[in-house]
């Protein structure tokens, strides 16, 4: 069990096959994770470093405990957006890391192809924990874990995907992977953030959120930042909440035994309400747990490359 | 005396080059004929066997840089790019730091280029003064100390009426107003194509319509106030078609593209490479084909570089904070003729006539032709000779350009500025 890739960047550029070894992998992970002694000698002499720019609770947390759970020693550091203009680049910022020692870089990053440019110029292996709006496959893959775990497969289920597509990075990771693996997918949001041409990826695009949940197996829920409004992309929170909010009524339309995902965190009475959230169709607390086993299975399969090469 | 001999002329007058020699002597074509049949020692003869020459290439538009920027590049590194590139004349933007918007500041880029520069440089003035959209230049002035158009190329006039203001009192001395044609408030903070590549991408986008409403505008002063404009760096299909329609309306329009347009698409964005960071953007496939179709049919006057170096700290960074533009100088000959005249969409008459006739008749300089008694200013080519761009090698301090490492045919051999042979084979003499 080994992945070739040096590094994870987009699950754009992954084969079934590689994501099938992941999600199996994680599958083992989750088992050593349900444990009473989470401790495994997985990553025994690794080090683990997540350089994130942007703010993250349960991400890093996340694969701080994952690298952690497996005995790697694990640093973080956290950069405000302010100096990704001002002060230190990039590279150097990454060549840096790389100089302590570091075997795997996880880098969170507000500028898309951000983590493409250090993978580039480090030898270490690059996870990108988000870009700018390109992608976020750590996110996607434990989200195809978590259908796959609750509904048994994901070629030929069909999943909606509600609510600020054009700046969401767990959609465009999302369609790639879900598309690869036999998923059908439709979109739902405000035209105004609704990215060009997007129907291209093979992504229906509806017209309402209503359309979009009709019948399907999977109800994603993506969070609204308030800045869209301060933009004008929205006129206002509340006419979104009107138009996209996901409520009781509208996954009635769903299939019967639909599962209601976010990527978190999520903003209560605005794309979802409460009774949605917390209902027993809600996987979103699930979707946290197998976010650890997800990035403990990638952090073990990319330092394993190195064994086997 | 140097004479070229056995040599195919294009000279920017017939359509299709002929066989002979070429003498020169003190600075001027002093004799065009068949068969050389004078042999002296104080010759410098050429064998032009199996060779092209054209009149020297002629851009303008293009950065030097200084002022302000010479980490980027100057005067001196920029014209032995130039030379290295073919190009005898050249016409640099005047968004320099402090930007060329009065006599003095023009006198200083041309008292460089007579000190350090190894081609004739022509500069290009501001519209407004200190680049700021509001107030006009003292464009009379500007022309009398030797500026050749006036332009605030990387910053659209926004104001209507300051453009209008412009065309009006830009008539009155025959100069040339060059637009960058943008509708900023849609830019946004774009750096892309808008289109499926920015989709996929994740990246912000610049959608054709931020260019072609810049246009429609342009036209529509032109047109109402009977003036002419010359577009900078079309890259849109739409773009195009206003422009086709204005000439067909016969608004004195003219316009320009840059080598990229033709050459490559927003998929070479893939992998964030940020080389391929230019404004405006590389567009799509039906774009470059627009782009084709408007050189062929005369809708697109010339092709210009746009050469903007860049510093490799503001490259080998973020593809959205990463500076837009190409050094384009020593690519632009041998992506024309791969890209164009070996594809069968122009002759290599007509790109003689985008590259350098009518530039330079737009400009109102002299080049553009090889005749009897005309200045000898020329560039020796050899169409046959493939190669892989190597930015290495550049003469320019600018080694942005997303050519680097692909196989282009065409190169440039020789370079004549007036009479004196500068560039030959890869060195500047």
């Amino acid at each position: 069990m080994a992945l070739k890739k040096k590094d994870i960047l987009g699950l754009r550029d992954l084969s079934v096959e590689e994501i099938d070894e992941i999600l199996n992998t994680a599958e083992l992970m989750k088992y050593i994770l349900m444990q009473n002694n989470k401790r495994t000698p997985h990553l025994q002499g690794k080090s683990i470093v997540t350089l994130f720019y942007e703010n993250s609770t349960r991400t890093r947390l996340s694969f701080e405990l994952a690298s952690k759970y497996m005995g790697a020693s694990a640093a973080n550091v956290s950069t405000s957006s302010s100096s990704v203009t001002k002060g230190e680049t990039l590279l150097d910022t990454g060549r840096t890391i790389e100089s302590m020692g570091a075997d795997v870089i996880v880098i969170r990053h507000p500028m898309s192809g951000a983590p493409h440019l250090l993978a580039k110029h480090v030898d270490a292996s690059i996870i990108n924990a988000g870009d700018g709006m390109n992608e976020h496959p750590t996110q996607a893959l434990l989200d195809m874990y978590t259908i796959r775990e609750k509904l048994g497969k994901i070629d030929g289920i069909k999943v909606a995907i509600i609510g600020d597509i054009m700046h969401s990075r767990v959609a465009r990771s999302n369609i790639w992977g879900l598309k690869a693996m036999g998923a059908q997918i439709y979109l739902a949001g405000p035209q105004t953030l609704m990215p060009l041409e997007i129907e291209r990826t093979g992504a229906v695009v509806c017209s309402t959120v209503e359309e979009a949940i009709e019948g399907v197996d999977v109800v994603m829920g993506l969070r609204i930042q308030r800045e869209r409004q301060r933009e004008g992309l929205i006129p206002s929170i509340r006419e979104y909440t009107h138009l996209f909010g996901i409520d009781g009524r509208r996954i009635e339309l769903a299939s019967p035994n639909v599962i209601i995902m976010h990527p978190g965190p999520v903003n209560r009475g605005v794309e979802m309400t409460s009774e949605v959230i917390d209902c027993p169709a809600s996987v979103i607390e699930e979707q946290v747990t197998n976010g650890v086993a997800v990035r403990m299975a990638l952090l073990y399969l990319l330092t394993r490359r190195r064994v086997v090469a | 005396m140097i004479c070229i001999k056995d040599i195919s002329i294009v000279d920017g007058i017939s359509k299709t080059p002929y066989r002979g020699y070429i003498l020169i002597d003190k600075g001027r074509v002093v004799e065009i004929g068949r068969e050389l049949d004078i042999y002296s020692e104080n010759i410098v003869i050429i064998e032009g066997e199996g060779l092209h020459i054209l009149p020297g290439l002629v851009d303008m538009h293009c950065h030097l840089r200084e002022p302000g920027y010479e980490y980027k590049e100057d005067i001196e590194s920029g014209t032995k790019s130039a030379v290295a590139g073919g190009f005898t004349s050249i016409s640099p933007m005047a968004n320099t730091n402090p930007p060329i918007d009065n006599e003095g500041m023009v006198n200083f880029v041309k008292s460089r280029a007579r000190t350090v520069g190894v081609v004739k440089v022509y500069p290009i003035a501001t519209i407004t003064k200190g680049l700021k959209g509001k107030e006009i230049t003292e464009i009379g002035e500007l022309c009398e100390a030797g500026a050749v158009g006036i332009s605030d190329d990387g910053m659209p006039v926004v104001d209507s009426n300051v453009m209008k203001l412009a065309l009006q009192y830009s008539k009155m001395f025959n100069m040339l107003v060059i637009s960058h044609s943008e509708d900023l408030n849609l830019v946004a903070d774009g750096v892309m194509n808008e289109g499926y590549m920015s989709t996929v991408l994740g990246l912000k986008g610049i959608n054709r319509a931020v260019e072609e409403i810049g246009i429609a505008r342009d036209i529509i002063l032109a047109k109402n106030y009977n003036t002419p404009i010359h577009i900078a760096h079309v890259s849109t299909r739409g773009g195009v078609e206003l422009i086709r329609q204005a000439k067909h309306e016969r608004v004195p329009i003219t316009c320009e593209t840059a080598p990229h347009y033709f050459s490559a698409t927003d998929e070479w964005v893939e992998g964030y490479d940020t080389n391929t960071k230019v404004n405006p953007p590389l567009r799509t496939a039906d774009d470059v084909e627009a782009i084709k179709e408007g050189l062929k049919d005369g809708t697109i006057d010339v092709i210009a570089t746009d050469h903007a170096p860049h510093h490799m700290d503001e490259k080998n960074i973020e593809y959205n904070l990463a500076a837009f533009g190409i050094s384009g100088f020593e690519t632009a000959f041998s992506l024309a003729y791969t890209n164009l005249v070996e594809k069968g969409i122009l002759s290599l008459a007509t790109l003689v006539e985008k590259m350098s006739s009518n530039p330079a008749s737009i400009l109102d300089i002299e080049g553009g032709k090889i005749e009897e008694g005309s200045t000898a200013d020329m560039t020796i080519v050899d169409l046959n000779r493939e190669y892989v761009v190597d930015v290495e090698n550049f003469y320019s301090k600018g080694k942005n350009n997303p050519f680097n490492g692909k196989k282009l045919k065409g190169k440039v051999l020789y370079t004549i500025v007036d009479g004196k042979i500068v560039y030959e084979r890869g060195e500047i003499l």
